[in-house]
């Protein structure tokens, strides 16, 4: 039956979810074609239609000519704006852009890219993450853009994260109810893209990672050249409160972190088995605070896992390697 | 936090706009405090948007409700009925703008407004109602646009939404309806009205003869431009002297008025015969509430839903409440009811005793003298046309024994007063006789070869029965003032200034431009306003086929819809064709050049962004990919205003870099 009237393959008569096509990803562009867009009436468009009935009923009683002809131009009215509300949302082009890795805790932020390529600026389109497992909800708060003619917009979309590892952004609700909110149009869509999601750091370290009998360097994780203030940059999650500029931040500037000239001579193993915890993940956890307090302390540290052993080094690609080796150990 | 607030007062402006328009079109037909209640919300609406002042609390909005209300119901006397239930919408509209904050609140105002706007119809149908329709149609649906727009952003940080693309767009939605409008209105099929009853005061606005007359009756009718029907001529146009059209017949005479025959139909109507040439015409009859149905004298045929009474009296079946149309077959030569039946014999000389002595003695006197019917009849004539008479709007009261004291003593009437002391005459001196009231004349439109019959050319005149030829017209008023009956009631009234301006004879200047106004208006009347059942089914015959019923209208309707619908789609949602500017286009090429060294500019990238890119790709053309991208940037982003000044040069130095870039491949 599926094919006959060409629903989705996996059309479920019992369970609503299964009612929409999904438009699908071809080489990270997701197109909404016309049998992607699915319209129904808003509650204001059955409101509209119980005006047009009274609006009928009135000019029959009152035999007013053009009366019928009020009517007949509202419900045409009606009629058009459905077709404007669908090619509103029809032929839109969606992709995503790289995402950021963010640690486990916060919101992971995907960058939808919705291009208009039919030369027609579109208004209020509204994107938002669906809830694949109950059909019609969404998760998220939508986000409503206009989109020029020809061009993109840009749609942030927040994912709360709760594990580390890579997470799949979900299926996406696109709506609109432009120009007369009589009709509601949506489309939901896959997209290619995911966020890898790092382990978040526990809160203090408990165990010093110098106290490591496999550790090659006395030196401690300790603040060190803490007289050479070089500048600051934007607080990151992880970094010591120590480091934070407070006073800078009572001036409004925001949350704003110190940055040392440290010396970074000294290199520090940080290894998996130097943990404590009852489980992985909060050993996990621990050795990424580790991590977060040798990057910003700007030690040289070296990440050693059961698996994977990644030679001490500095710097921000350094210290993303390290994170991801974590994110996905 | 600032676009919202702007886009509130968008919205609001929008609404109050248009619901402005409706207004004042409700205050030619609502008591007059209706629209200045509603002027009086709409500011205060207005300066909490403006002036930040909080919402009134429900416990000042729930007693201004109540005082609304009462103020309906102490105006109207009720609050149902055409006009209490209106005035009663309004008043609540412009109450419910105190709470109207929310999307929710605005969408709903919007479609209770659309309501609102089109129930204008009620009150008139005339053809300047479309404009106000329209405007406010077109600000309501801009509301709705604005409101269904709100919250959303764009990264350009000016509005791409100014007001006039607002009103663009819903003039453009509205626009592409008109096609559906048109084949619903010619298709539609058409049921006759009305569901149900009715509210009486419905149709208090129509004027028109009444069943019965009194001095200044008709006169104070003639008052009115009104017009009172339209008549098409198939044939020549008969003179104006014999254009009497006829309507109640009036027979009672108590004291003052003259009253219709009793309801009785079985009496059998009086014998016509006709002779001579037959008058063919359509009659376009404006809606009076009533039953009389108005035609020539003397009719032959028989409009639809219409009977004939025994004294030739045509009324419908039921009251004219809308404008109809219909057509008629006159003889203007007859023989009316040459046999006068006993019961018609008793009706006709009936009058109340014991009033108006000196009339009945000078009629007395006539018939001693031995007079014949005829004799006595020009005898009357006679008496108006040699003593001093005059015929005017404006006749003093007449005192306790009305024909007395016109015949002897004021000697000034209008038509009513001549027609009812000569029927009183004629009866007191034995000679059966009528009132016959009417319609006298009519103007002539050139521009469609039809007469506009209005409310001024009212008239009564009367019907004396002769033994050999039966009923006979006598016009005394003709004896009076000739030129009334041979060109009209503007010729014949000394005192014309207090005829309604479009019935007079000076500025023909004016006139001429209301004919050929008029001649619209009724064009408007037959093909727009007239348009029902019966007009669509002969539309149909005409253009498909003679054998279509009623019944297939709802099919061909469904098809012609489908088909329509099917073309709009299609140019609705058919992918536009790209136009791009000139310097666009030049960019364009540029862009192409760069794509054959693998340099693809992404969709969300930045001209700026991406000319960074490129330079960091073919670090030796940087200069030329700079410069190229800053110009087009620059164009770009220009304002309007000196954009146009700067295009040309832009595009010809654009035109020139892009020409003279080549890529040089990187090894």
């Amino acid at each position: 039956m599926a094919k006959a009237f060409n629903l989705p393959d996996n059309f479920k008569l019992s369970s609503p979810k299964t009612w929409f096509r999904i438009a699908q990803p071809i080489d990270n562009e997701t197109k909404l074609s016309r049998r992607h867009i699915y319209i129904l009436p808003t509650r204001f468009g059955w409101l509209y239609a119980l005006l047009l009935i009274a609006l009928l009923i009135g000019s029959i009683n009152y035999s007013l000519s053009l009366g019928f002809a009020m009517t007949f131009l509202l419900a045409g009215f009606g009629a058009i704006s459905m077709l404007h509300t669908w090619r509103n949302l029809a032929n839109l082009k969606a992709t995503m852009q790289r995402t950021s890795p963010v640690f486990a805790g916060e919101d992971a932020v995907f960058e939808l890219v919705v291009t208009d390529e039919s030369n027609r600026s579109r208004y209020a389109i509204s994107a938002q993450f669906a809830n694949e497992n109950s059909g019609f909800q969404t998760m998220t708060e939508a986000s409503c853009r206009d989109i020029q003619a020809l061009n993109a917009g840009v749609f942030k979309l927040r994912l709360a994260s709760k594990k580390r590892g890579w997470v799949k952004a979900p299926r996406i609700a696109f709506a609109t109810e432009f120009p007369v909110s009589f009709f509601q149009v949506w489309a939901y869509a896959e997209v290619d893209s995911q966020c890898l999601i790092y382990p978040k750091p526990s809160l203090r370290s408990q165990t010093n990672p110098s106290s490591n009998a496999q550790g090659n360097s006395g030196n401690q994780p300790t603040p060190q050249g803490d007289d050479d203030f070089v500048g600051h940059r934007n607080y990151q999650f992880g970094d010591s409160p120590k480091r934070v500029d407070w006073k800078a931040s009572s001036r409004e500037q925001g949350l704003l972190t110190k940055l040392f000239q440290g010396e970074a001579t000294s290199t520090l193993w940080l290894d998996f088995n130097a943990t404590t915890g009852e489980n992985i993940e909060l050993r996990i956890s621990q050795l990424t605070r580790w991590v977060v307090d040798a990057e910003s302390e700007k030690l040289k540290y070296g990440l050693r896992l059961p698996q994977l052993s990644i030679n001490p080094s500095c710097g921000d690609a350094h210290y993303h390697q390290c994170l991801a080796a974590l994110a996905l150990m | 936090m600032f676009i919202k607030a702007t886009l509130k007062m968008q919205q609001l402006l929008w609404l109050l706009l248009s619901l402005s328009i409706t207004f004042t079109v409700y205050t030619f037909n609502l008591n007059n405090w209706v629209p200045a209640f509603f002027v009086f919300f709409a500011t205060w609406r207005y300066l909490i948007e403006k002036k930040h002042w909080p919402f009134p609390k429900l416990w000042l909005r729930l007693p201004i409700t109540f005082a609304g209300g009462l103020a309906v119901l102490a105006t109207y006397g009720s609050l149902f009925g055409r006009d209490a239930s209106l005035a009663l919408f309004a008043v609540m509209i412009s109450l419910k703008l105190l709470e109207t904050k929310s999307k929710r609140d605005f969408i709903i105002m919007v479609i209770l407004g659309y309501f609102l706007t089109v129930n204008t119809l009620l009150f008139t149908q005339a053809i300047w109602v479309i404009l106000t329709i329209t405007l406010a149609l077109v600000g309501l649906t801009a509301c709705l646009i604005v409101t269904s727009h709100a919250g959303s952003t764009h990264s350009d940080a000016k509005n791409l939404f100014t007001w006039k693309a607002q009103a663009k767009l819903a003039g453009h939605l509205l626009l592409q309806a008109v096609p559906i409008m048109l084949v619903l209105f010619v298709l539609f099929p058409r049921i006759p009205g009305p569901i149900w009853g009715i509210p009486q005061d419905a149709y208090s606005g129509m004027t028109g003869l009444s069943d019965s007359m009194e001095p200044g009756n008709i006169s104070q009718l003639s008052l009115s431009s009104k017009i009172a029907f339209r008549a098409e001529f198939k044939s020549a146009i008969p003179p104006n002297n014999q254009l009497y059209w006829r309507g109640p017949v009036l027979w009672h005479q108590t004291g003052r008025s003259w009253h219709i025959s009793s309801e009785k139909l079985d009496i059998p109507v009086e014998a016509l015969e006709t002779s001579g040439p037959a008058t063919d015409y359509t009659i376009t009859l404006e809606p009076h509430n009533r039953n009389w149905l108005l035609m020539l004298d003397l009719p032959t045929n028989l409009p639809a839903n219409a009977v004939v009474k025994h004294d030739m009296q045509i009324v419908s079946k039921e009251p004219v409440r809308t404008r109809i149309r219909y057509d008629g077959r006159s003889y203007l030569h007859y023989q009316l009811g040459v046999k006068l039946s006993d019961y018609e014999r008793t009706l006709s000389l009936q009058l109340l005793d014991d009033e108006n002595p000196k009339t009945r003695q000078l009629a007395a006197k006539w018939v001693s003298e031995n007079k014949s019917p005829k004799d006595i009849i020009r005898a009357a004539l006679t008496m108006f046309k040699e003593q001093p008479f005059v015929y005017t709007l404006a006749p003093p009261r007449l005192g306790r024994e009305p024909v007395d004291d016109f015949l002897f003593n004021t000697k000034r009437g209008f038509c009513e007063h001549y027609a009812s002391s000569f029927v009183y005459l004629m009866r007191a001196a034995g000679i059966p006789a009528r009132i016959v009231t009417g319609y006298q004349g009519g103007e002539l439109n050139p521009n469609g070869h039809y007469l506009i019959v209005r409310q001024s050319d009212a008239h009564a005149w009367a019907e004396v029965w002769l033994a050999d030829q039966g009923w006979v017209r006598v016009d005394p008023t003709s004896a009076v003032s000739p030129n009334r009956i041979e060109s009209g009631i503007a010729s014949a009234l000394p005192d014309s200034n207090l005829l309604p301006m479009l019935s007079r004879q000076d500025y023909p200047f004016l006139k001429k431009i209301y004919l050929n106004w008029d001649s619209v208006n009724n064009g408007w009347n037959q093909w727009v306003l007239g348009y029902d059942q019966q007009k669509q089914l002969d539309l149909l015959k005409k253009i498909i086929s003679d054998k279509i019923v009623w019944e297939d209208i709802g099919l061909i309707l469904v098809l012609v819809l489908i088909t329509l619908m099917a073309i709009i789609s299609y140019f609705l949602l058919r992918n536009k064709a790209k136009v791009l500017d000139p310097i666009k286009k030049v960019y364009l090429r540029f862009l192409n050049q760069l794509e054959k060294t693998g340099l693809k500019k992404l969709a969300y990238e930045g001209v700026t962004d991406f000319s960074k890119r490129a330079a960091e790709k073919l670090p030796e053309q940087a200069s030329e990919i700079v410069a190229i991208s800053e110009l087009f940037s620059s164009s770009q982003y220009a304002k309007q205003g000196e954009a146009h000044i700067e295009n040309k040069r832009t595009l010809t130095l654009l035109k020139q870099l892009v020409k003279n870039f080549k890529i040089k491949r990187l090894k």
